[in-house]
């Protein structure tokens, strides 16, 4: 049976290289995202990478009546069902304390959004008993910091939800992987100078695929940023509310 | 925005530049602000921007199109030749023109108007782009060979019309993903210049011993391929150069030596082996980072072209090259058919020689005696190699050039798009 990944943000930089990945082993891919133009060009490169089938479908995070859509591409498809999760989106920390209200599409794209999509894609992966959802969000999740804390906020309730989900999954066979990212030199970071253990995307592709392949929970790429937010993580409070890192 | 100032280089790291490099992720908010690069395989400063910004296209590389029966793809201008040979080659196709790295990008290889081994059959890159798309300072526009004088001034053209964001290229039906080398060896210029001349294959190169001298000038190995049916074994994964090598690795006896193992290497009567096409087409790209061998001061290559009545001019200036002793193991003899599309492209129908140099003085001034030396046959100088040459010298080499600095006016008004190259040359003033 071949695989089909659903790839949710498909025109972001990481979710490209992804793509490609798994056309080339000839999967079918369901490129869900907002850019329709964008991500019909996605689908031909897909296709002649050699995906069995590549679908663009209009999906956005904020609109919960775009899921239904993207899960019945996935069905239509007849392949095995497996879900990587790209989406997100990080305004400046200065755009939200002028604007408040962006809270609430930050949350919904790099948290609620995709969790809901998974709550409904959840009984088919359990039903058949095989597959893999890969979450990506992010080293910010893991402390709240002074420049990017509602981001940071968003990915770290998306990173619990990918928790209890893939202790709910991992019963019936089905691998959640969550992968934590560094800076990657991707359009999210462009413009905010030069960033510590930079990473590519075809690095963190390549890290997604051994790490599906070892059944890993959690990855940190670049792998540096496991020992660096361990540390991070143990600095107390008191000291680390006078820090800015 | 980035403000990052960052200095790079071109492949032969002699020429640096600094300043800004955007990386462009998404064509639909690219802009004709800055002049595009790629991959960087250009050896002078025909992809540097000092004081500027450049857009960094390499990012912008998905196949937009793949008609299998037509044999027609359309991609986005980052996406390097190496992967499309990857893309294409299992159904049945081929880029009809690959340059010697597989590195480049198709919008390099457009605006360079690359050739390959298969020059004297198959013409220059661009005769087999059908279409192309080009961002200017109005917005996209898609330009067709129809389009005459700005087609040609953008073949080849050095970016100078526009960012390059998209190209349709012809390929060409193969019936195999194999090569077919045979290797012969050529004991001087006269026999080398013979079989190049008698060669009847579909992709044909010589290498040239620039070390020997005296009745051995000119020796080397003639390559000859043949696309042909077979089981690719396994490539082995590309090495690196992990740091700058000191500047005595290429020197003139270790040169010597390698040059004479490297012909040996090839038996008396030739030979004939299946490679693998990337191995044929791209044998340097299996060493990333190759051009560290040249030390951190980097190296230049001098590529030209002659005219085939003046072989013998040539044999004079390879026989000021082995004289020297500055010759690196680098050294491709070629012949040119006449094919090329645009004002300032490459080719010409005759022999074009190409040789590495470390960046020395010594050698630039060589440089510079060789350079008069192609003024005097005829022939011209290649722009994705040259480093050190004038305005006044392209300019007399290049007798379209007055129609595509007009057409290049036209396109680009505000000079937005110009190069260190460019201005070096003098090309837009």
């Amino acid at each position: 049976m071949t695989d089909t990944w659903i790839i949710l943000g498909a025109s972001s930089t990481i979710a490209k290289a992804f793509t490609r990945s798994v056309a080339q082993q000839g999967a079918a891919v369901i490129l869900a995202g907002r850019r329709m133009d964008d991500l019909e060009a996605n689908a031909a490169d897909a296709t002649a990478r050699g995906a069995a089938q590549a679908t663009p479908v209009a999906f956005d995070a904020r609109r919960p009546e775009t899921f239904d859509g993207v899960l019945h591409a996935a069905l239509a498809s007849g392949g095995r069902l497996n879900c990587a999760v790209f989406v997100g989106s990080m305004p400046p920390q200065a755009a939200i304390d002028a604007d408040p209200a962006l809270i609430d599409g930050t949350i919904a794209d790099s948290f609620t959004g995709p969790a809901r999509l998974l709550q409904m894609l959840a009984p088919h992966l359990a039903e058949q008993g095989s597959g893999a959802v890969v979450g990506v969000g992010s080293v910010a999740g893991d402390r709240g910091r002074l420049g990017n804390y509602v981001y940071g906020a968003a990915k770290a309730g998306f990173a619990t939800y990918l928790s209890g989900l893939r202790n709910q999954l991992g019963r019936s066979g089905v691998h959640v992987l969550t992968v934590k990212p560094g800076p990657v030199d991707t359009a999210m970071i462009q413009g905010l100078g030069k960033q510590p253990f930079m990473t590519t995307a075809e690095a963190v592709v390549a890290d997604i695929h051994t790490a599906l392949r070892k059944k890993r929970n959690t990855l940190y790429t670049k792998r540096i940023w496991w020992p660096v937010m361990t540390v991070i993580k143990l600095i107390p409070e008191p000291i680390f509310k006078k820090m800015s890192i | 925005m980035s403000d990052d100032l960052i200095t790079y280089a071109g492949w032969g790291r002699a020429l640096r530049a600094t300043g800004e490099l955007r990386r462009a992720h998404d064509p639909a908010s690219l802009k004709a602000h800055a002049p595009a690069i790629g991959n960087r395989r250009s050896y002078g400063d025909a992809a540097l921007n000092s004081g500027g910004a450049a857009v960094e296209m390499t990012a912008l590389d998905r196949v937009l199109a793949f008609d299998r029966d037509a044999g027609l793809l359309t991609v986005e201008a980052g996406l390097s030749l190496g992967e499309i040979i990857e893309i294409t080659a299992p159904h049945g196709w081929l880029p009809a023109v690959v340059p010697g790295t597989g590195f480049a990008t198709v919008g390099g290889a457009i605006a360079m108007d690359v050739h390959g081994k298969n020059h004297h059959h198959a013409g220059s890159f661009c005769q087999h782009v059908t279409a192309l798309t080009l961002m200017q300072g109005a917005g996209p526009r898609r330009l067709t060979p129809a389009d005459g004088a700005l087609w040609r001034t953008t073949c080849g053209g050095l970016g100078q019309t526009g960012i390059i964001t998209q190209a349709t290229l012809s390929l060409m039906p193969v019936r195999g993903a194999m090569m077919l080398v045979t290797e012969q060896r050529a004991r001087d210029w006269d026999e080398h210049i013979a079989l190049l001349d008698g060669s009847d294959a579909s992709f044909t190169v010589g290498w040239i011993d620039a070390t020997a001298t005296g009745a051995t000038l000119g020796r080397g190995i003639v390559e000859e391929g043949e696309i042909c049916r077979g089981i690719a074994p396994r490539l082995k994964a590309a090495k690196t150069v992990p740091f700058d090598a000191p500047h005595w690795a290429l020197g003139k006896h270790v040169v010597k030596a390698f040059n004479a193992a490297y012909y040996h290497r090839v038996p008396k009567g030739g030979r004939s082996q299946v490679r693998a096409l990337q191995d044929f087409f791209f044998p340097l790209d299996r060493v990333l980072a190759w051009n560290r061998l040249y030390g951190k001061r980097g190296f230049h290559q001098f590529q030209c072209v002659v005219p085939l009545g003046a072989r013998d001019a040539l044999r004079d200036m390879l026989g000021t090259i082995t004289a020297s002793g500055l010759a690196s193991p680098l050294a491709v003899l070629k012949r040119m058919g006449p094919g090329r599309a645009g004002c300032l492209s490459f080719p010409m129908e005759g022999y074009t020689l190409a040789v590495d140099f470390p960046n020395r003085a010594a050698a630039r001034s060589l440089i510079a005696r060789l350079e008069a030396a192609t003024t005097a046959a005829g022939g011209r100088i290649y722009l994705a190699k040259d480093a050190l040459s004038s305005g006044a010298a392209i300019k007399s080499m290049y007798p379209e050039f007055p129609d595509w600095a007009k057409a290049a006016r036209a396109a680009d008004p505000e000079g937005a798009l110009q190069t260190d190259l460019v201005r070096r040359l003098e090309l837009r003033t």
